[in-house]
């Protein structure tokens, strides 16, 4: 029994180890020197650090700075159109005795049936028609769709599972419809609240193929379309190894930090979520 | 008004932006979408209605064909990686040890990671020259010769892209399963062990059937978004060589934009919809039962 334990345990380092040497690999190569990072084959660890690869990625372009700005912009935009949105439509179907109920359900779930990547085209017509292609605006409303029937299914569970007792003491108290949503709800569902933003996020951040299609000028670029643009252009005679370890790096950070942060949430949301 | 109850339509107004979102965003571009394949459509001309032509040209045209087999072929390969190594890997992290844990927070990881950029990475671990895999399996001794994995042999950048995916998405039925492993009363298991079960007799006769339904939405959500690959043969392979690794959306993809053959490219997506919405409406009765 004791001998077993210790073999699991042998297992599930060695796992740990091949998951995370691909993510090693690529944060060490991105801090060679110049030259180390370009050599072909490469070194296994670098001889020595250099910020050399970020800098290049600094100035990549029209600059880190403005893909940064470009995906946290959209990604707060994104979580910002999603609450504002799903919160308000969660405590109306949970709480509300509206008039066709199911049928209203099925229609905002929609999304769910058909794939986002089905409907870019029409999308993008008429995205290019409103002047919403080459805008945050645009590809934030690209992803607060994508994102809209999940959020609504785990809010619209968490408000239905508020105590009754609850919203009746607030109405005999007199509160209107938006003070209970204020005073009553939002503090009892937090946590699902901040499972939808943290889902959100992620999603717009990692995003690929509306960003590919809803920018088409570099300047508007999100961070993976430009580290996809540079993974063939040539900097140094060949694709810029370096710079792109860099990027990677980069764009890991912050879902993986925010994953780390928020497990707990995550994980629940994708219990409860798992519809889609 | 009944004591303590709300106004129907006061709901409806809290609902109504939502409704509104979705009326423009999603069911207004699928209207578009169906009109759009019945037309010959590029940004150029005005669109001219040519009935199901875009669809019956579709069943003639040699690349459809090739990017539904190679999406296929890809689903067919990767679907059983990831459900029997997913469920492999919660049979193993099912129980709650400090390094089980540590082991199931690791590998669900790359779940969070985009896809688009995760292809990246693998793009370079897996460049002849430049990667890692190459400087492995040569100095292990593996290889005699640097292998050219992508872009060059659809089933080679096929393996190779498929071995990237997997190490990206195998946490996220892995965590399903141990939550659904999880959710097996305790008296059920301890019962069979007071009856002298074998660790295998347990897994096969109780742990799998009591989540065989997890299991079965793991692999249906598993396919729908194999169905859907992009990302990764955008990054990979480029569709290379000669579009042998474009996948059905990478053809829908292309037809759209790139070639703004706008009509054939709703078309294709229409037929793209219908294929995944056969899957999905099975993955919405298999949730729905577990909700009642």
């Amino acid at each position: 029994m004791r001998r077993r334990g210790y073999l699991v345990g042998a297992v599930c380092l060695a796992l740990c180890a091949v998951m995370l040497l691909p993510l090693l690999a690529s944060v060490l190569a991105s801090l060679k020197p110049t030259a180390e990072a370009a050599a072909s084959p490469p070194t296994y660890l670098p001889g020595s650090l250099s910020l050399d690869s970020y800098q290049r990625l600094w100035e990549y372009q029209q600059g880190l700075p403005v893909y940064l700005f470009n995906s946290l912009g959209t990604a707060v935009l994104t979580i910002l159109f999603t609450l504002l949105l799903t919160v308000p439509a969660a405590y109306g179907l949970a709480r509300f005795p509206v008039p066709a109920k199911e049928l209203l359900f099925v229609v905002l779930l929609l999304a769910l049936i058909v794939p986002y990547q089905a409907l870019l085209t029409p999308m993008f017509l008429m995205f290019a028609k409103l002047g919403l292609t080459n805008s945050l605006i645009g590809l934030a409303v690209v992803h607060t769709a994508i994102q809209l029937p999940f959020s609504l299914y785990v809010l619209r569970n968490s408000f239905a599972a508020v105590p009754r007792e609850l919203e009746e003491a607030a109405i005999m108290d007199g509160a209107s419809s938006v003070q209970s949503l204020r005073r009553v709800f939002l503090p009892a569902t937090v946590p699902a609240v901040v499972t939808v933003a943290l889902f959100a996020f992620i999603m717009s951040w990692n995003e690929f193929l509306g960003a590919l299609v809803m920018m088409s000028k570099s300047s508007k670029f999100t961070l993976p379309v430009v580290l996809a643009a540079a993974r063939t252009e040539t900097s140094l005679g060949g694709t810029d190894w370096g710079m792109l370890q860099a990027g990677i790096t980069i764009s890991i950070i912050p879902c993986v930090g925010v994953y780390l942060l928020l497990q707990r949430y995550y994980v629940s949301g994708l219990m409860s979520g798992a519809v889609k | 008004m009944r004591r303590g109850r709300r106004n129907g339509w006061v709901g409806l107004a809290y609902l109504s932006p939502a409704l509104l979102f979705v009326l423009i965003f999603t069911v207004y571009p699928l209207v578009r979408m169906a009109w759009m394949s019945l037309h010959n459509w590029s940004l150029l001309t005005p669109p001219r209605w040519v009935g199901f032509d875009n669809y019956t040209r579709a069943f003639d045209d040699r690349q459809f064909w090739v990017s539904f087999g190679f999406t296929l072929k890809y689903t067919l390969i990767i679907t059983p990686i990831l459900i029997i190594g997913g469920y492999l890997l919660a049979l193993l992290t099912a129980h709650n040890s400090p390094v089980r844990r540590l082991t199931r927070t690791v590998v669900f990881t790359p779940v969070v990671i985009g896809l688009g950029v995760s292809s990246l990475l693998w793009y370079w671990l897996f460049s002849t020259d430049f990667g890692f895999v190459n400087t492995v399996l040569l100095d292990l001794g593996v290889l005699k010769e640097p292998v050219v994995w992508l872009g060059v042999d659809a089933d080679r950048s096929n393996l190779a892209i498929i071995a990237s995916v997997v190490w990206k998405v195998i946490g996220f039925g892995m965590v399903l399963f141990v939550g659904a492993i999880q959710a097996i009363p305790s008296d059920v298991n301890e019962a069979s062990l007071v009856d002298g079960a074998s660790y295998r007799q347990r897994v096969t006769r109780i742990v799998l059937p009591l989540t065989l339904r997890t299991v079965l939405l793991v692999t249906l959500l598993s396919v729908i978004g194999s169905l859907l690959a992009f990302d990764q043969f955008y990054i990979m392979t480029a569709g290379q060589p000669q579009n042998e690794t474009a996948t059905s959306v990478f053809f829908v993809y292309l037809n759209s934009f790139p070639y703004l053959k706008l009509g054939y490219g709703a078309a294709l997506s229409m037929v793209l919809a219908l294929t995944i919405l056969a899957f999905t409406v099975v993955q919405l009765l298999l949730t729905r039962r577990s909700h009642t």
